[in-house]
């Protein structure tokens, strides 16, 4: 396959001991910031923004890969330790892998997470070198119409099918495109909503919003609700695992695996569903076998959806390096990183920079690789980061906050704003609205807007040129499937009874038949 | 996680379930999103229109505008019908508790101080009185310990950024010590 060659090009320009220096810091820096409690992935790479600042695009993106995994492997760590998920994506693994670790078998839980994680990233990335080049080189026939219709698509189903209330959604994603609109038009060159201060004019950074509503956003809302008693940690040995929970890990690590890569690489990506999914499996296959330790710590259960999680995460590359389309908030805090260094997102990029995006993949796998080899004997060092006491550790994430908003442009402006994001983060909090649709306005208003004025331009004012491709007619009509199935749904069956795959629901229901843990939340 | 809040949010979106309890703060949520939308619609007014360009700088703000004012006008009314937001959980969050909003406006104003000195007192001395002032308000009482680990986190940032990354943050007072 032609692809292989490229990735081995990519493995090429990424294999020189400087390079894996530059992973191994980025693990390392991952895993730190994603096990400190508070951190999940979104905000583990947004924090981490700034150290890459000044280095190639090439190294930058071997240390974005690394933090990128290696912040998802510090998430897993810390709710099967302390039971509470700092993402929804995590909330299966900490059912049973929490059980686990009480159960005296935290080792084994970190174990089979982290060799999941590592065989499902593995395989979820090596789908995307196959995949997305496939996608890409579709994508590029792709015009304006259609690539607008599509943004649209991604946005509706961001917004309307991920979370609970859509109402919430749109409003997230509204406050998102206002704040994308900030700063001069691209084609007259006129400032809007920039109240006549040249620094606005400039565009407010994405790095800028990123870190005020996920970092410091998150921080205040923790100071607001702080628990003023400290959590049950859960010691841990170093991490191994025997023949048998070998023999019981490696079909869940396939099955979440299978799972996981198609959701992440649907415009509807996140994690939720398929480690719901792969949950459900596996408990019901483990009934079947007559070796249901589930409610009890089954390794299943952490191993499957550990590995979707993972999977999810690897396929969420597939729309984002094919489409320029980020679909999870992760995956958006990458995007706003490529930005940073002048790629543009969208269906070119594969064929405008592919020896960046073949570097990416490569570096991808090795960082997975080092994530395994570096974690596996660290695990107990992690563990004792659960225990800094809570002041100092927000306060330190304020101040890194601080430091990644300020490094970018050196303006006590952007500080300011940072404020105001953050307060904005907060509210959002508060008020339910989830974070992801205003990320995604955000990077995505500006460039939709610019499809939109092309698509026009094409058609000389035609309203109907939006339209005017099949395909773009084709998406139109999906999302109208995607606004109109709710009502229809809701009209055929007015109370249903299918619960929905919500994930808190859900683990309210497993956590009545476990006595311990109300305890843990205490 | 299993907190009160859950289950309140199933019974809100069915308004004849249960009693209906309002969450008023909501609706100056509502407010600010009708002005800003009004005020983003009223902004567009004052573009030129460009030449070449059918649609121009005006549609986006305007469409963005007017539907950011419906999505206020829409929550205050699902608001008054007792819609209550399900509040986020998280690791360290403790929602059975009120808010402590006085430990927010503390950090925010520690946050402002930093914004308002770090151009002339330099990034190692700013960032040191934020991650003390930080802590101290989030309660912590160790002021000689997080005296010292905050200069040699901003100090060792400073260098970090200056000798591993080539950005120079400033240095303000300290300048020519550093």
């Amino acid at each position: 396959m032609d692809n292989l060659g490229l990735l081995a090009d990519g493995f090429g320009s990424v294999l020189t001991p400087e390079n894996l220096l530059f992973a191994a810091i980025g693990v390392l820096l991952g895993t730190f910031v994603g096990v400190l409690p508070g951190i999940g992935p979104a905000m583990a790479v947004a924090l981490l923004l700034p150290v890459t600042y000044g280095l190639d695009p090439i190294p930058a993106f071997i240390m974005f890969a690394g933090i990128y995994y290696g912040g998802m492997y510090g998430g897993s760590t810390t709710s099967i330790l302390l039971n509470t998920p700092g993402e929804s994506a995590s909330v299966m693994t900490a059912l049973e892998g929490n059980l686990m670790a009480r159960a005296g078998r935290a080792a084994q839980a970190l174990a089979t997470a982290a060799i999941g994680s590592f065989i499902a990233g593995t395989i979820g990335t090596l789908l995307v070198v196959f995949f997305a080049p496939a996608l890409a080189s579709v994508a590029v026939e792709i015009g304006a119409p259609s690539y607008f219709a599509l943004m649209v698509l991604a946005m509706i189903m961001v917004t309307s099918v991920l979370g609970g209330s859509p109402l919430r959604g749109f409003i997230a994603l509204f406050i998102g495109l206002t704040i994308g609109l900030v700063g001069l038009d691209l084609n007259t060159g006129q400032p809007r909503l920039s109240f006549d201060q040249p620094l606005l004019a400039d565009r407010i950074d994405v790095v800028v919003v990123a870190v005020g509503i996920f970092a410091l956003g998150e921080a205040l809302w923790v100071a607001a609700h702080l628990r003023r008693s400290p959590l049950h940690v859960i010691p841990v040995g170093r991490p191994w695992m025997d023949r048998s929970d070998f023999r019981r890990s490696w079909g869940p690590w396939l099955r979440g695996t299978a799972y996981g890569f198609p959701f992440g690489a649907l415009p509807a990506g996140g994690a939720e569903i398929p480690t719901f999914l792969s949950y459900l499996t596996e408990k019901r296959i483990a009934k079947r076998k007559g070796i249901d330790e589930f409610g009890k710590g089954a390794i299943e259960g952490v191993a499957g959806p550990e590995a979707a999680n993972n999977a999810s995460a690897a396929g969420t590359f597939v729309p984002l390096l094919a489409l320029g389309l980020p679909v999870t908030a992760t995956s958006a805090v990458m995007l706003a990183a490529l930005q940073g260094y002048g790629i543009e997102p969208g269906p070119g990029l594969m064929t405008d920079q592919p020896e960046l995006v073949w570097a990416l993949l490569a570096s991808l796998l090795v960082g997975n690789a080092l994530l395994l080899v570096l974690n596996l004997p660290l695990a107990p060092v992690w563990a004792k980061l659960l225990r800094i006491p809570r002041p100092q550790l927000y306060a330190g994430i304020l101040f890194f906050a601080a430091l990644g908003a300020y490094a970018s442009n050196l303006q006590a402006f952007d500080l300011f704003l940072l404020v105001l994001l953050g307060l904005l983060g907060l509210a959002m909090r508060r008020f339910g609205l989830p974070v992801l649709p205003l990320i995604l306005g955000v990077i995505l208003g500006p460039l939709m807007e610019f499809r939109l004025r092309e698509a026009m331009a094409i058609s000389g004012g035609d309203v109907s040129g939006l339209w005017s491709e099949p395909l773009a007619v084709a998406i139109y009509v999906v999302v109208a499937l995607v606004v109109v199935a709710p009502f229809v749904v809701r009209a055929v069956r007015p109370t249903p009874e299918v619960p929905t795959v919500d994930a808190s629901g859900s683990v309210e229901d497993d956590a009545a038949d476990s006595p311990g843990n109300e305890e843990a939340l205490r | 996680m299993s907190t009160p809040l859950d289950t309140t949010t199933g019974a809100a979106r069915t308004p004849d379930a249960g009693t209906p309890d309002r969450d008023l703060p909501q609706l100056g949520l509502a407010a600010a999103l009708v002005l800003v939308g009004a005020y983003t619609f009223y902004d567009a007014t004052t573009l030129r229109i460009g030449f070449g360009d059918p649609v121009g700088p005006r549609v986006f703000p305007y469409v963005i505008g007017a539907v950011t004012v419906l999505l206020g006008v829409l929550l205050a009314l699902s608001t008054l019908r007792g819609d209550v937001p399900e509040a986020e959980g998280g690791e360290d969050v403790d929602l059975r508790q009120p808010a402590d909003w006085v430990t927010v406006l503390k950090l925010v104003g520690v946050l402002m101080v930093t914004v308002l000195t770090v151009s002339f007192l330099g990034w190692a001395i700013s960032g040191a009185i934020l991650f003390v002032g930080s802590a101290w308000s989030l309660g912590s009482r160790t002021l000689v310990r997080d005296v010292i680990v905050g200069l040699v986190l901003s100090v060792g940032s400073w260098y970090a950024f200056h000798e591993g990354l080539g950005v120079i943050l400033p240095a303000g007072i300290l300048d020519g010590v550093l």
